[in-house]
């Protein structure tokens, strides 16, 4: 069966004061329908560039799309006209944002801006878009929906607000839906929440769910399948449990094992928090022909500075660009 | 609901509706608070007033100069004995129709000029950008005066000339604020859920980047009626209609023998330009969140 989006040898670059950068390089992947993937990585590994490349909103004039393919459904997304973009954003792939409390427009009622999501791209009636706003807020689970609609943003917590979010992108019933770190900015207690109403609301609408995170607990909680990203090039990708029990590339390890783990009896000998040595490169390093992760890995050799790793699969569907794929 | 015990119920201190906060803050400013009861009071006059005073200001009612309280003219009468209060009341419709209306067409003017601007960028930034700076250097008086000398002193190009050289001052105001918006998450937020270009500059951003508009709107009110008094007392005006500033220029060779009457329509701009000034002041107090917290 056809993949609902395939991105093919995708090459992202954006304009530095420095020269031109490739913030995702040669990324390939599939999402199924109905599949949920997640993106894992530091910060400026290209994440975020990746959910923004696909919705076609790159920064004007500093990123564009330089060579690949991303294909939904059958339709080239790289050569779309922008209104074909417009009018898929929202209603065929939604978004919704890392920050809560700024993310609603503040002079407008959630309601309003619910309603207008839906009048924009189903051409309903604005008494039919109100009521259908009152029931995505129920659905989200906020209280009392009916009184709440015409709330302002500023009068809901940060929880509510990307609850709101959520009743936005899942409006119009998208067939994939982008979370880029939805519960970042969110307390613990209530990041369980919002997991759990995703998965919900995935189950109900079968929406394909892409979600970003740094979270290794999330990724657990929420995807069927990993991507590791690291300095805007795919490191690992594989189904989440097999990966996380046995990492194929340095960098998963060591972002495994960053994780720290709570234990119930606390006179157990605590095994010492690990760290990833090193930071991510600067973007005017992102391209060279070697293993970019080379300079924070312990098992690096010649040959990694030398030569950019190729992708090793392996029979359980795991993937990783790693000379040593195999003994990691 | 489906909340577990463990996790209380999200609630959030007491917030209140922006606007109401706004006026609190405004109502907490004294001087603005006179201000806009005098203001409203001088609207009110100039509404209401050739009602309850129905006398010609162009009628030659008594002796020239008569001094005020004198004879049972209340402000006295000019140099042909025309009377000052009648002047005065419907002197105050014309100029705060033309301040109103003249600040609207340079908020038109300015809004457009700066919406464009902030939200394409590029060559359409500069282009406007430079046009509005063209704008800016001209002479402002001398530029309107041009305007109303070739066509015709009408009450409406009159409004014209005075909005088309004031407005330069909203536009770099909304351009910068439109900077700072569209870089803003709900910008982004309302893109990725499809909005068109036009929607996110007037329904998403300009919404947010109203408060300093509306403060030099308020301002500009002020500036607009002291440059319709000066155009005026130019000569440039509509004779047909009484407004201060034309009082004031036509009693000016008498400013030595008969004071009063280039006084007290002068009073009367000042105290109007200067209850629009505290106004605007005590708005910006009120709309900026950044001195919310004293």
């Amino acid at each position: 069966m056809e993949p609902l989006l395939k991105v093919e040898n995708l090459r992202i670059e954006l304009t530095t004061r420095t020269g031109v950068a490739p913030v995702i390089d040669n990324l390939s992947f599939e999402l199924g329908a109905g599949e949920s993937i997640s993106f894992v990585g530091e910060s400026g590994c290209g994440k975020s560039m990746t959910a923004l490349g696909i919705m076609g909103l790159l920064p004007e004039k500093v990123g564009r799309i330089a060579s690949g393919s991303i294909n939904f459904n059958g339709e080239e997304l790289t050569t779309a006209t922008a209104k074909r973009l417009r009018d898929i954003r929202g209603n065929d792939i939604s978004m919704i944002f890392q920050e809560p409390m700024t993310s609603l427009n503040p002079v407008y009622t959630v309601g309003e801006q619910i309603a207008e999501v839906i009048r924009a791209h189903q051409g309903l009636s604005r008494k039919a878009a109100w009521d259908q706003a009152i029931e995505l807020l129920d659905a989200v689970r906020i209280p009392n929906a009916k009184g709440r609609v015409s709330d302002y943003p500023f009068q809901m917590s940060g929880g509510q607000r990307q609850r709101v979010m959520i009743a936005i992108a899942l409006a119009c019933e998208p067939k994939i839906l982008i979370a880029d770190e939805p519960t970042t900015a969110l307390d613990v207690t209530v990041q369980a929440q919002i997991f759990d109403l995703l998965n919900d609301m995935k189950r109900q609408t079968g929406a394909s769910i892409i979600m970003i995170t740094h979270d290794m607990g999330a990724v657990a909680e929420m995807a069927e399948r990993m991507i590791v990203m690291y300095a805007g090039r795919k490191a690992e990708e594989g189904p989440v449990e097999q990966t996380i029990e046995h990492p194929r590339h340095p960098y998963t390890r060591g972002l495994i094992s960053c994780v720290p783990h709570i234990m119930s009896n606390i006179s157990e000998e605590r095994h010492a928090l690990t760290e990833v040595p090193g930071i991510v490169p600067s973007l005017s390093d992102f391209g060279q022909n070697r293993c970019l992760f080379a300079s924070r890995c312990n098992m690096v050799t010649q040959k990694c500075l030398e030569e950019r790793p190729t992708e090793k699969p392996f029979a359980n569907g795991q993937k990783a660009a790693c000379w040593y794929a195999e003994e990691v | 609901m489906t909340d577990s015990p463990l996790i209380p119920t999200e609630e959030i201190p007491e917030a209140r509706h922006p606007f109401a906060e706004a006026w609190e803050m405004f109502r907490r400013n004294h001087a603005a608070m006179v201000a806009l009861v005098v203001l409203l009071l001088i609207i009110l006059a100039a509404i209401i007033g050739p009602y309850l005073y129905p006398v010609d200001p162009f009628d030659m009612v008594w002796s020239p100069f008569s001094p005020p309280g004198a004879d049972g003219f209340l402000l006295g009468t000019d140099y042909l004995g025309r009377d000052l209060l009648a002047a005065l009341i419907h002197g105050a419709r014309v100029s705060i129709v033309i301040g109103l209306a003249a600040a609207v067409v340079s908020v038109l003017i300015g809004v457009t000029v700066g919406a464009l601007a902030g939200f394409y960028r590029g060559w359409v930034e500069e282009l406007l950008m430079r046009i509005t700076e063209f704008f800016q250097v001209l002479p402002t008086l001398l530029f309107s005066m041009v305007i109303v000398a070739l066509f015709g002193a009408s009450l409406p190009m009159i409004t014209f000339a005075i909005g088309i050289v004031s407005w330069t001052a909203v536009a770099r105001i909304t351009r910068s604020e439109f900077l700072r918006i569209r870089e803003l998450e709900y910008v982004t937020a309302s893109r990725a859920s499809g909005a068109k270009n036009g929607k996110l500059m007037f329904r998403v951003i300009l919404p947010n980047a109203l408060p300093p508009i509306i403060v030099q709107a308020a301002l500009m009110v002020g500036s607009a009626i002291l440059f319709e008094a000066g155009l005026s007392f130019l000569g440039l005006t509509d004779p047909n209609v009484v407004s201060w500033g034309q009082v004031i220029g036509s009693n000016r060779q008498y400013i030595l023998d008969a004071s009063f009457t280039v006084t007290i329509p002068g009073l009367a701009i000042f105290v109007t330009v200067l209850c629009i000034s505290l106004v605007g002041d005590g708005l910006n107090d009120a709309l900026n969140p950044k001195l919310r917290q004293r």
